[in-house]
């Protein structure tokens, strides 16, 4: 089963303090990788907030490519930040040429553009990267988004932290979604790494999901550009999540009713029965199943835990305000936030979602027969 | 031995018959029970002559005269006469096999068994230049869901579920499904949203009133009430052409009917008439454009199955035949049936009731749907393959003709997914679900091969009733009004022997049954909020074009 590890914090800090609190999780774990997103980034980033930065690893060829079909769309490169390791990779850890993030001013024709095409350009061009990429195997794209960093890679958690410095000041940051892989049903894939992105939307899960296939079929065949690709299981979560939030422009509390839906005596009792019973039918398609605990970050920064039906998962959220955490494990809490009231730390069941809002200062408990907020 | 008996080219002996009759002159006690139990009077009274020839054992002397014997007792023959049991093999009254005079023998004397050889029979079937009609099934029992695996089974790594504690979401949805967009929105705005309705995913298939008796259907129907009311199974039935029978049409139990109408009418004047007095609609209608045991034909109800009654519902005279034609005499193709038949149903309904067409599985079936997922009306597709059971059909049509299930339902499940449309427009498949016995298997396969919902006749007459078909082409006489069990039969003498009550109870068991073994197919496999419908990882064939031609993992 996979480690998560997610940090919410006012003020920035180091990807370490995930990564370290992974690996006091990490018993029986087999370390096939780790993977980071990090948002509300502070350092250098922090200036070019609104523009894209293009988190990737690339070979000298890659990045030569990269360059030239960056500039032939009408990119122009910023600050760049390369994590060179210089000692050998840790074993188990290929060795890479180049992990960049890089920030990117968009062509001047696209100043006009409406926020929804400009994101979907944006999806469009980190799509194209990584195509090129499959093709050639010198370039693996993660995001290309503003504010966003991810960082993939195969091997173990902590060793990799080390091995890429990765407590430097330039990649602290206010969000931190980490997670220690622990490979079941696949090969190793650096794409399979959790979390997942998509257009500000980040998730990730440890878990199975056995309605894979079909939700996977059903995203692909919706024409959304970034419905693709697909390397886990889990990978459809965030785009379920994207779903909800821009296909169907609905709140974070929808994502538990169209994951996992009431049942039928409980949607009767409801407030919003006629709506919840129409988005049941509507989106039975995206129903999950298996064994899943789902922790994610929204566009605005809010961040979530969701268990499925079952609730077959451990995932536990604590902190103290300024500070909270979301982890698989209470260790890995009790490691990185100490110093918390740990009588109010929350283990969200089957019908709660657990949220940190962007002012990080409480955990609020969204329960699935609660009336849901407005949808607009 | 007489040179003129009459041996005419159909003349068969015993031996060129399928089914052969072993009597045992030892046990039976002639009570006759057989001979008048058996439909197609196969058997009848026999008187056997029997010579037994008297010879005096040599050398032996005669005791009263001192000499040797044989000298006054010459050898001699006598000749007796017995009764028994004799098998016709006459073609027309060749047995079926049904094995009804086992059943009714007290001492087991009697009983059919299969030639092992080609039969004769074949060659001869079609006296008159009729070819033969027959009721039942395809006579084969191959199958490509029995070889079907389910291999996606969380061992470690994730818990397994239970399939008797866990809770299960084994529903499904009949009635056209909105893009979920497009639903949030036409809610909002108030708007018209197509009916659909949550049942369980294994529906009986569509039986006429009149193919069944009223004994079998009133078992069903009671069943099926039984399921829905006591167990909370919103298990759902097909009524086939026919009508419906009035009191059904007005009472609460209607909700639980799928009403059909198909290319003779038959039936429709009774269930327009009861319309303005219904107290619940109908859960669907369905609109038969075809079925899969006999392609590209009409129904066939034979004139011995039209009695007063079934002639009053379906509103024709009785005591004649009644085929339907094999397409809607209004319509001349899809888009005009979906347009106009659809529409017109939906109408009739206040657009409150599911109405959608079913076709045999066929080369058209692609085009078909492709029709009606732009037809916002239509609210699914039922698939009947091949192997489709029907009260009469010839024979041809039956053994060779059709496409099977399960690329026929893949192909279309995989043309929505590339339409984006997958469940939106629900597909019910039916044809041989089960023939061989393995339902839950069977239903499974098909669901995660992208049915929406599963259809069975043939296996819930077996299963719930006793019928005697099976896919070797035993009894299968169901066409003629003279089916054995009375299941399918209209004569009142033959079907006062099914006790509706003992049907209704089989097919709760039946059902109940399925629900444990579903359970059992898909816990192991993670899943239990949602129907697997398109979970097609799961499967796995140790056929590899089978799993080719289907898409799914190829294992040996
Ligand atoms: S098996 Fe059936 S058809 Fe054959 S003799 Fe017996 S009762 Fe008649
Ligand atoms: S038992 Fe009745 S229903 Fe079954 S095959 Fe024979 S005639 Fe047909």
């Amino acid at each position: 089963m996979c480690r998560l590890f997610s940090l919410t914090s006012s003020v920035p800090i180091s990807p370490m303090r995930a990564i370290e609190a992974l690996d006091v999780m990490k018993e029986g774990h087999d370390g096939s990788g780790i993977g980071l997103f990090l948002t509300d980034l502070a350092g250098p980033f922090q200036d070019c907030k609104h523009l894209p930065i293009l988190s990737g690893i690339f070979t000298h060829a890659g990045l030569r490519r990269m360059e030239e079909f960056m500039s032939s769309q009408g990119f122009t490169p910023g600050y760049r930040l390369t994590l060179e390791a210089k000692e050998s990779p840790p074993p188990g850890t290929p060795k890479r040429d180049i992990y960049l993030s890089q920030v990117f001013e968009p062509p001047s024709a696209w100043t006009d553009l409406a926020p929804a095409v400009r994101e979907r350009e944006l999806t469009k061009t980190r799509l194209a990267l990584r195509h090129m990429g499959q093709a050639e195997e010198d370039m693996v794209v993660f995001s290309f988004w503003p504010d966003v960093l991810m960082i993939k890679e195969v091997g173990d958690p902590m060793e990799i932290g080390q091995y890429l410095g990765l407590d430097r000041e330039e990649v602290y940051a206010g969000r931190i979604l980490a997670q220690g892989r622990q490979n079941t049903n696949y090969g190793i894939n650096l794409y399979a790494c959790h979390p997942f992105f998509i257009q500000g939307v980040s998730t990730m899960t440890n878990g199975e999901n056995t309605a894979f296939v079909p939700i996977k079929e059903y995203l692909g065949s919706q024409g959304v550009p970034g419905y693709e690709g697909y390397q886990s299981d889990s990978e459809v979560f965030t785009h379920i999540l994207h779903f909800t939030l821009k296909g169907l422009g609905l709140s974070l509390e929808a994502y538990k009713h169209v994951i996992t839906p009431l049942q039928d005596d409980d949607l009767e009792a409801h407030p919003d029965r006629d709506f919840l019973h129409t988005m049941k039918q509507a989106c039975r398609r995206l129903i999950i199943d298996g064994p899943n605990c789902v922790i994610g970050c929204l566009p605005d920064k809010t961040m979530f835990m969701v268990q499925d039906r079952k609730k077959l998962r451990p995932g536990i959220v604590g902190g103290r305000p300024g500070l909270f955490a979301f982890s698989s494990e209470a260790c890995g809490l009790d490691a990185a936030i100490p110093d918390r009231d740990k009588s109010k730390d929350f283990q969200p069941m089957h019908l709660d979602t657990a949220i940190v809002s962007p002012d990080c200062q409480e955990v609020r408990i969204c329960r699935q027969t609660q009336p849901l907020p407005h949808q607009h | 031995m007489s040179a003129n008996t009459a041996v005419t080219p159909s003349t068969l002996s015993q031996r060129d018959l399928p089914w052969q009759i072993d009597w045992d002159i030892r046990t039976c006690t002639l009570c006759g029970r057989c001979t008048a139990v058996c439909p197609v009077n196969a058997i009848e009274f026999g008187t056997f002559r029997k010579r037994t020839i008297f010879t005096p054992p040599l050398g032996l002397l005669d005791k009263r005269t001192d000499k040797p014997s044989g000298q006054q007792d010459r050898p001699s023959s006598t000749s007796s006469v017995y009764y028994g049991i004799r098998q016709r093999t006459d073609p027309a009254y060749a047995c079926i096999g049904c094995a009804m005079c086992n059943m009714v023998c007290p001492n087991n004397a009697i009983k059919p068994h299969k030639s092992e050889s080609t039969d004769l029979l074949r060659f001869h079937r079609d006296r008159g230049g009729q070819p033969r009609t027959r009721g039942g099934r395809r006579n084969s029992g191959d199958s490509v869901l029995d070889q079907i695996k389910f291999m996606r089974i969380s061992m470690l790594t994730d818990p397994a579920l239970d399939a008797g504690r866990h809770e299960f979401e084994l529903r499904t949805l009949i009635g056209r499904i909105l893009p979920p967009a497009e639903a949030l929105k036409t809610q909002r705005e108030n708007g018209w949203m197509p009916p659909v309705r949550e049942i369980y995913p294994l529906m009986i298939g569509s039986m006429s009133f009149g193919a069944l008796s009223p004994n079998m259907w009133e078992g069903l129907q009671m069943g099926v009430a039984y399921l829905n009311e006591e167990l909370g199974m919103p298990v759902r039935m097909c009524t086939g052409e026919g009508g419906c029978p009035p009191r059904l049409l007005r009472s609460r139990f209607l909700k639980y009917v799928i009403l059909q109408i198909a290319s003779g009418y038959f039936g429709w004047d009774e269930i327009v008439h009861a319309i303005p007095h219904m107290k619940e609609d109908p859960c669907a209608v369905e609109i038969k454009y075809g079925q899969g045991a006999k392609p590209g034909d009409g129904g066939l109800l034979q004139w011995h199955k039209v009695n007063q009654l079934i002639a009053a519902i379906r509103g024709v005279p009785p005591g004649v035949s009644l085929p339907s034609p094999p397409t809607h005499q209004t319509k001349y193709s899809i888009e005009e049936a979906v347009a106009k038949m659809i529409q017109s149903m939906s109408m009739a309904w206040g657009f409150r009731v599911p109405v959608y067409p079913k076709i045999s599985a066929s080369s058209t079936s692609l085009a078909v749907l492709n029709n009606l997922t732009r037809n916002p009306y239509a609210a699914g597709l039922a698939i009947d393959g091949e192997d489709g059971g029907t009260g009469a059909a010839y024979n041809v049509s039956m053994n060779h003709m059709g496409h099977p299930i399960a690329s026929n339902l893949r192909d279309c499940y995989l043309n929505l997914v590339k339409l984006g449309k997958q469940n939106e427009l629900p597909i019910i498949a039916g044809g041989g679900t089960g023939k061989n016995g393995n339902l839950a298997a069977n239903a499974a396969a098909l669901i995660m091969l992208g049915a929406s919902a599963v259809q069975i006749g043939k296996y819930i007459m077996q299963a719930a009733a006793g019928c005697l078909g099976s896919e070797g082409d035993r009894c299968n006489i169901c066409n003629i009004g003279r089916c054995p069990k009375g299941i399918t039969s209209q004569d009142p003498r033959l079907y006062r022997r099914l006790d509706p009550e003992q049907v209704a109870e089989r097919v709760v068991d039946v059902y109940v049954g399925f629900d444990t073994e579903l359970k059992k197919i898909v816990a192991p496999l993670g899943r239990s909020t949602s129907l697997p419908i398109g979970m097609s990882d799961a499967l796995g064939i140790a056929d590899r074009f089978a799993a080719e031609r289907l898409q799914i993992k190829y294992v040996v």
